[in-house]
Parts: structure tokens; sequence; C-alpha cells
């Protein structure tokens, strides 16, 4: 297809073969500098991190070595970011099949326009409205689940008097990764073939079945992009978790307890101002392993989604 | 099994738009109808009608009657997908489930109607469905490789075995060969020659001589003008409709006068 006449003359295939290269060495510079980009965010969090695995035991606030330190926190990053994904990830499909497969269009186009816009609200107003509003209503509810289902580990007495907890937290969490996972799924959704749609139908299936059969098989990839953005950004957000998690605690699986574990990203913010050397490089070297954590659980999950894909092309 | 379809007045709608006008027509059991025309003259609209696949589509609606062995197809109580159960249809671009195996894409519809299936069952089901389709001889080693792995042809007639798994009572074929190469559609036709006996087929084409070597009646679909409504011209035996129709259009058309 692109290789031209040997007969043709050399003005007429100049053009367009400057116009080639000239693309092609944007898109290699793309690329390149995003390598580039990963490569010095680890490099500097190494460079400076490490020496924080190796500071006085009492710059660890009590925790005798970096692993004590680092350990509560990395329980809260991943408890907080886990709870969030639990309830966005369900919504957030519910919502982008709504609007991709059942709403009516004149619902359908304001309803994802509003869902965008939640996108657009900065994080420091997620977290004056979470520890302002949300947690002080959420209560009355954590009361509720303590009386009703207080022999669960997650909802042990005492409850907190003011609803700063990790659930709170998490909650707000999922609010937020809510509007990424609700678009970037609907935008697959969208794309389903015309074609695999009518062929499910055709067979007479209702349409969940023929989301099941048609929709979903072509979207897994997709979705999975869209939880994992969604996950990264619950594992790496910072002002909304540091305002409204009065962390302090352990680690605990009571949601909604006093004493709460709190998160890499927002135990940084906290602490920055406060640094002595020592300290700034322990912060650092928390950082580095929530890089290495959000890391793995991407290339964890593109493995799973390649793996099935395999099996399917075998 | 194979039912006949009565069709009374059939206007076709998309939104304000009228995409096909005032047809009348009988489909008789075990039998193969063809419907003729030039492009847009809403033919595959008219055949999509017959399963309900039709309202698919935002706004699409129809007025008049269908009714299918005396029931009424579009009926206040009505299920769509009851009616897509019983009346399979094989589109124009093969189109097997992409992430499913060859013996999974057989058993898609059934698996829709009845959840659980024994596997002695379902073997059966598949065995009876490719061999109907004439593909169990190409594909009966390979039944776990993806459906996608077969040539178009392969994928086609594994389209018709998906859609008589169900043991429908009638199938439409939307240009079923339109994608496909002779061979391919050759080994399509004769399939359609031996499904003829056990189920009532409607197939759409754009190929005439298809239409004369495959069905036992003819229906040609014609535009009165650019933007008018499509009609049925004239519906008769294939045998009169090539040899001596009684329209002039028909015979315009057939001959190859326009179209």
């Amino acid at each position: 297809m692109s290789s031209t006449p040997l007969t043709a003359p050399p003005q007429e295939s100049a053009p367009t073969q400057t116009g080639d290269r000239v693309f092609s060495g944007i898109s290699r510079a793309a690329g390149l500098v995003i390598l580039a980009a990963l490569a010095g965010v680890f490099i500097f969090l190494s460079i400076e991190g490490i020496p924080g695995l190796f500071q006085d035991e009492g710059a660890y606030k009590g925790n005798g070595n970096f692993l004590g330190y680092v350990d509560t926190l990395l329980f809260g990053t991943v408890l907080s970011a886990t709870i969030a994904v639990l309830v966005a990830v369900p919504l957030a499909f519910g919502i982008a099949l709504v609007v991709s497969h059942y709403a009516p269009t004149w619902i359908a186009g304001p309803v994802a326009s509003i869902i965008d816009l939640l996108a657009a609200v900065p994080s420091v107003v997620f977290g004056l409205w979470g520890i302002n509003v949300f947690a002080p209503k959420m209560v009355p509810i954590y009361v509720w689940l303590e009386e009703n289902l207080g022999f669960l580990p997650f909802f042990k007495a005492p409850v907190n008097p003011v609803g700063t907890t990790i659930l709170t937290a998490g909650l707000v969490l999922a609010i937020m990764i809510l509007p990424i996972i609700t678009a970037i799924s609907r935008e697959v959704f969208n794309q389903t073939p015309v074609l695999h749609e009518e062929a499910a139908l055709a067979l007479g299936a209702t349409r969940w079945e023929m989301i099941r059969l048609a929709v979903f098989p072509y979207a897994r990839s997709g979705m999975v992009s869209a939880v994992m953005l969604g996950l990264g950004r619950a594992l790496g957000e910072t002002m909304a978790v540091a305002m409204v998690l009065s962390g302090a605690g352990g680690i605990s699986f009571n949601l909604i307890g006093t004493s709460n574990p709190t998160s890499i990203a927002a135990n940084i913010a906290s602490q920055y101002k406060e640094n002595t050397p020592a300290t700034l490089h322990i912060l650092i070297a928390t950082g580095l392993v929530l890089f290495i954590v959000t890391f793995l659980v991407n290339f964890a999950a593109r493995w799973i989604v390649a793996r099935n894909e395999r099996k399917l092309t075998r | 099994m194979a039912k006949s379809i009565d069709v009374s007045d059939l206007n076709i709608y998309y939104g304000d738009f009228m995409a096909v006008e005032g047809v009348n027509m009988t489909i008789k059991a075990k039998s193969v109808t063809a419907f003729i025309g030039p492009s847009g003259c809403g033919k595959s609209t008219f055949l999509r009608s017959l399963n309900r696949m039709h309202e698919v589509i935002p706004g699409a609606r129809v007025e008049g009657k269908v009714m299918v062995d005396g029931q009424s197809l579009y009926g206040a109580n009505v299920d769509p997908v009851a009616v897509r159960r019983q009346i399979g249809m094989v589109f124009q671009r093969p189109n097997p489930f992409p992430t499913m195996s060859i013996y999974e894409n057989v058993l898609a519809g059934n698996r829709l109607n009845a959840k659980k299936m024994k596997k002695n069952v379902a073997d059966e089901i598949v065995e009876r469905s490719l061999k109907g389709a004439n593909l169990w001889n190409e594909v009966k080693d390979r039944l776990g490789r993806p459906g996608l792995g077969l040539s178009g042809g392969q994928q086609q007639r594994l389209c018709i075995a998906r859609a008589i798994a169900v043991e429908p009572e009638v199938l439409l074929m939307d240009e079923p060969c339109s994608a496909l190469d002779p061979i391919s559609t050759s080994a399509v036709e004769d399939l359609i020659h031996e499904l003829k006996s056990e189920y009532t087929i409607v197939i759409v084409t754009h190929n005439m001589q298809q239409a004369a070597r495959v069905s036992d009646e003819t229906g040609f679909f014609n535009l009165k003008a650019a933007g008018q409504p499509g009609h049925l011209v004239e519906f008769n035996s294939t045998q009169k409709m090539f040899a001596n129709p009684d329209n002039p259009d028909t015979e315009a058309y057939i001959s190859g006068r326009f179209g």
C-alpha cells in the first residue's frame, strides 16, 4: 500500500515522505518522553528515598524501623483505595451501561456530561465537603452499622463521633474516581460493533443477555483500563484523604472506629511541612513504595487481561 | 415446525420517515422466498420487520399486520425476544461472537433459552447444527478454537448453524452471501436448498441469479422515486418472475435495464 512506484517522479512523492518522517519522529519522541519521565521519577525516588530506609530509630516516630513505619500507611492506602474501587466500579459500569445502552439519547447525553463535570471538581473541594458535610451525615449510619452488624470485624465499637473514618475517606474517593471509570467504560461500551449486538438480539437475547454476550467480552480490556486509572487515582489521592481522615492509628479492619490508618500520600502531605532531612528521606521512601505498588497493580491487571486474550486466540 | 407468514398493509417507519409502504404478501411454509430490488428500496428493512429486529433501531416502528401461522407478531402482549427465538436471522456479514469458540458460538442461542444443559445434549445440538450447516466435517476436530479463526464462508455457515441450533420456525437471511467468494456462496446456496425441507426461509439478495437459483417465490421491491418509500412491485413464483413477469418494471429490472 505505502510503497511508491519506482517510476514516480521524486517531487511528487517527496512531500508525503517528509510528512511521514515528521510524524514518525513526533510519535517516537512522545513515546520516549513518557519513558524518560517514568524513569526520571523512579530514579529520583530511589536516590532520595533509599537513605530513608536507614535512618535513626527516632526518625520513624516510635515505629522502630522503616518497615514498621510504612506498613500502616500502606495498609491505609490499600484499604481506602479498595473501598473506593469496590463502591465505585459497579456504580460506574452501571451508569455507563445506562448511558450507552438503556437510556434514550435525550437523557443519556446530559447524564454523561454531568458525570464528566464531576471529574472537574478539585480534590480540595471534595475534602472540604467530605469533612464538613459528608462525615457528620454518615455518623448515624455508622451507629446503625455498629448496632446491627457489630459482630463483623469491620463495624466495631466505639463509633467515631465525627465520622472521619477510613470508610468515609473511601466513599469520598469512590465519588472522585467515579467519573473517570464511567467515562472510559461508556466510551468502550459505545464502541461495541452493532453487528455483534444484533447477532445476540437475533438469537432472542434480552437486552441484559445481549450486553453479557456482546458488549462485555468486547469491552473487557477497556473496562480493566478504566478500573486501573480509577484505582491509580484512589491510591495516589492526597488532599481529600488528608482532610477527611483523622488517621493516626495502626492497622485495623474496623472501618468506623476512632483510630484509623492514614494513607501514604496523605501522610506525605501532612508531614511535609515539619520535615527534617531525615524525615524527608523517609517520606520520599514511602512515595517510592506507593509508586512500586501502583506499578505492580497495573502490571498484574494487564497480565490478567493479556492472558485472557491469549486464551481466546489460541 | 415451519410456519407461513401473512403480511397485510405493512408500513415501516424510521421516526417520521416512511421507509416501506403498503406491503401485502403471503410467505409459504417450507419454501424459499427471495426479495430483490435496487439498494435502499426497503427489502432489508422489511425483512427485519419480520422478526422485530427492525425496532432495535431507535425511532423505528411499523403499522399494519404480520401474522405467523395466524398469530400476530406485533400484538400488544407479544414479547419481541420470544419472537426472535422463533424467527432466526443471518446477517450480511458473518458475525460469530469473537470471544467464543466454535462450539460455544453454536450453543449461544440455546444457552439463552435453557441455562443448564447436559454435556451430551449440548454435544448433540452442536453436531446436528453444524451438520445441518454443512460445516461439521471442516471443524469437527477444532470445536474449541475461536469462531473468528474460520474463513468468511465458514464463519457465515457457523452463523447459520447458530441460528438453526435453536430450531426456529423461520430463518431470515439478509444478503447472506454478499461478503463471500463464489465457492463459499455456492456452499451457502446448497445449504439453503437443504434447509428448505425443514424451515421457512426468507432471503434478501442483490444477486438476481442467486434469487433465481435458490428461491421458489420472489418479491421485487422498488422506489417510486428518490425520497419516496419503497414498495412491493410484484410477488410471484420465481419461475414466472424471471420468465414472464406481470409488471413492466420488474422486467426492466431483471433484464438489467436499471438498478
